[in-house]
């Protein structure tokens, strides 16, 4: 699936404009699936049926929009300002490539004033957002004919492999989450499961859970596993809910997960030898399992994540292999799961 | 057009090797003599059509900016020192290619969520970066890198907008290019076409290229910063993109001749090549080495503007570059030594 994961990487598809993408995701989740769809809210949603009528449901989540810019306005010289959508840190942006997806594709440089003439208080701080613009090589005239305020804006650059396990590009979060699923759903091909599984393609994310908020509203699965992307460790990362690239699955523990679901994947991971570790969130993991463990009257969430360097930048770095561990522990859960068990755990 | 290839070869300064290389395959047959000096200074020769001849020098220099290995961490990281002057604002979460065999690596960038408010205002000073190239620590690392190894940006040569180009080292591959170019022609008087080295960290290849040509006039091919972009008020403009090729008159490292800087700015005029003074004083170039070799040598400098330069996304307009081309060829032709 590491070609899969360099497309997706490529796409622009950013939060509250993932339908430009709907079509790729549908296209690339279909084989894997009995049935597509995309639904109000963009999100895509594929079925897995097992045959039997009134099956119970397991979601296994991954969100797909990813975070970008939109314009804001466009100057008497052409240069056009944005606004960010999802958290970016604005030391990444000088010189780096977008895509201004306007009535046309336009190719464009994130710009900033000169060094040569900032002034000495502002040497030492980088350039707020406010002062950076996109430069793309013509009069405002020519801008304004093919853009409009609120367009979208996504980084330019895709995927490079640093190694032959090493990946480094923009929107790993959490498109890898979504490959990690198909690898799932790919062990799973020829075994029969008591339930139906529902892949959840889940939109704005980035932007406060929304798309796993009326996706699991609408599917209202028994169950739910969501893939999401923690910190890796960098020299700088420190090491406090830090994993380092290639240490495995990370399985989260705390109230935004449900303890039987935890307790399950440590065990199907020893027993199946697959590489994990343990994550505690004391509260909010920041992750679509928050919003989606109190959908409806709620839905046992387990919560697993991938090791990933340089979050929200357009070098986000994951190893393959952990994206193959949690392939394999997804797919060993949910051969293990006794939905019946689960659902009596609190009966007196 | 050679711009093209040789953008996307990598010659941080003191590591010109490719680009010599390159250059030297596409000129020898245009060329009477070529040498290469030990410090790898390229001087290309064209006797001129008259006898004893005066000498022109051209110069431009194949070397860009970059980074060297400094360090190789226990966990595998690179530490790493610039070579030129970089703007540390440039250098978060870009691709870089590490040494001979451009290892891919990326300069990191701790995620937003790992800052503190502090270190989100703050820019992260070039030795608190490193490059990650993927390695499992410092035993991996070192199968592929080591210290001393050449870092360079990692960006496609790529045309869009009107007209635009966006590349890394146009800064002074453009030059090096034009340069290429006018070897076509023989003129009247000598030619020697240097193709220098280490400007980039002190116009030192030109030093001892112009000592070497002992020219009688000289004229630098170059490229300059263009600050005509959002927020910077009109009178902070060195040059404006699009405007055509900008003339010298002085900078941090010359005072260059007025006479000959306006000789050429009107002949661009009178041959309806779009031509611009350069209305700043900073920056310098090899000229700044040039005019005061030997017993001082009357030098003038051509420069195609550049947005963002010395980053990785460096922009020209092809209407400059043909600009800059035209004019060097216009004055080649016309000027009387």
């Amino acid at each position: 699936m590491k070609k899969e994961l360099i497309k997706l990487s490529s796409l622009g598809g950013i939060s509250g404009f993932e339908y430009t993408i709907s079509e790729d995701i549908q296209s690339l989740i279909c084989d894997f699936c009995d049935e597509t769809y995309v639904e109000t809210s963009g999100n895509v949603i594929g079925i897995i049926r097992n045959g039997k009528e009134n099956a119970k449901k397991v979601m296994i989540e991954a969100h797909i929009d990813g975070i970008g810019l939109m314009v804001k306005d466009i100057d008497e010289k052409g240069f056009i300002s944005f606004v960010p959508i999802g958290g970016i840190d604005s030391g990444i942006l000088p010189y780096t490539e977008v895509i201004v997806y306007g009535e046309k594709k336009l190719f464009g440089i994130i710009a900033a004033k000169s060094p040569a003439v900032l002034s000495d208080s502002e040497q030492d701080k980088k350039y707020p957002l406010s002062e950076l613009v996109i430069d793309v090589g013509m009069s405002a005239e020519d801008v304004k004919k093919y853009v409009k305020i609120g367009d979208m804006i996504s980084f330019a650059s895709g995927a490079k492999k640093l190694s032959s396990k090493i990946f480094s590009g923009k929107y790993f979060d959490d498109r890898a989450g979504l490959i990690t699923l198909l690898i799932a759903l790919k062990k799973l091909k020829n075994t029969s499961l008591d339930f139906d599984i529902y892949i959840l393609c889940a939109t704005c994310e980035e932007v406060g859970l929304r798309g796993a908020k009326t996706g699991s509203y609408n599917i209202e699965p028994d169950c739910a596993v969501v893939v999401d992307v923690c910190h890796g460790k960098t020299p700088d990362s420190g090491n406090d809910s830090t994993f380092e690239l290639g240490s495995g699955a990370v399985i989260s523990k705390g109230p935004n997960i449900h303890p039987f679901l935890s307790t399950l994947a440590e065990n199907v991971a020893k027993s199946e030898k697959i590489k994990y570790n343990i994550d505690v969130d004391g509260g909010d993991t920041g992750t679509d399992a928050w919003a989606v463990q109190v959908t409806k009257s709620s839905i046992p969430t387990l919560l697993l994540s991938i090791p990933l360097r340089y979050m929200h930048t357009t070098i986000e770095t994951l190893s393959y292999t952990d994206l193959e561990s949690i392939g394999s522990l997804i797919a060993a859960i949910l051969k293990n799961l006794d939905l019946e068990e689960l659902s009596c755990i609190y009966q007196l | 057009m050679h711009l093209s290839a040789l953008t996307q070869l990598n010659g941080v300064s003191g590591n010109e090797d490719l680009v010599r290389k390159y250059i030297y395959d596409n000129i020898k047959t245009k060329c009477d003599n070529i040498t290469i000096d030990s410090m790898g200074n390229m001087i290309a020769f064209k006797a001129g059509k008259k006898k004893n001849a005066k000498k022109m020098m051209l110069s431009s220099h194949m070397d860009e900016v970059g980074f060297i290995v400094s360090k190789i961490t226990d966990d595998g990281f690179l530490k790493f020192k610039t070579v030129g002057g970089i703007d540390s604002r440039v250098l978060p979460a870009k691709f870089v290619a590490v040494g001979e065999k451009n290892k891919i690596g990326v300069i990191g960038s701790k995620a937003i969520h790992l800052m503190t408010m502090a270190e989100r205002t703050n820019i992260i000073k070039t030795k608190d970066l490193y490059i990650d190239i993927g390695a499992k620590n410092k035993i991996d690392a070192e199968k592929t890198v080591s210290i001393g190894d050449y870092i360079s940006f990692m960006s496609d040569y790529t045309e869009f907008g009107d007209e635009m180009i966006k590349a890394k080292a146009v800064d002074d591959r453009a030059g090096c290019s034009i340069l290429m170019n006018i070897l076509d022609e023989r003129y009247d008087f000598d030619l020697y076409a240097c193709f220098t080295v280490q400007e980039e960290v002190g116009l030192r290849g030109a030093k001892v290229c112009a000592y070497t040509v002992k020219p009688d006039i000289a004229i630098v091919i170059e490229t300059t910063a263009c600050s005509d972009t959002a927020g910077v008020e009109s009178f902070n403009y060195s040059t404006i993109l699009g405007d055509g090729p900008a003339v010298s008159l002085i900078d941090r490292r010359t005072y260059y001749d007025r006479e000959f800087a306006d000789y050429i700015y009107n002949l661009a005029k009178s041959n309806n090549i779009s031509v611009q003074y350069k209305k700043a004083s900073f920056g310098g170039n090899d000229a700044g080495e040039i005019h005061i070799s030997n017993s001082g040598v009357k030098t003038a400098t051509i420069s195609i503007p550049v947005r963002y330069i010395h980053t990785p996304s460096s922009v020209i307009s092809k209407n400059d570059y043909h600009a800059a081309n035209e004019l060097l060829k216009v004055v080649l032709k016309e000027i009387k030594l």
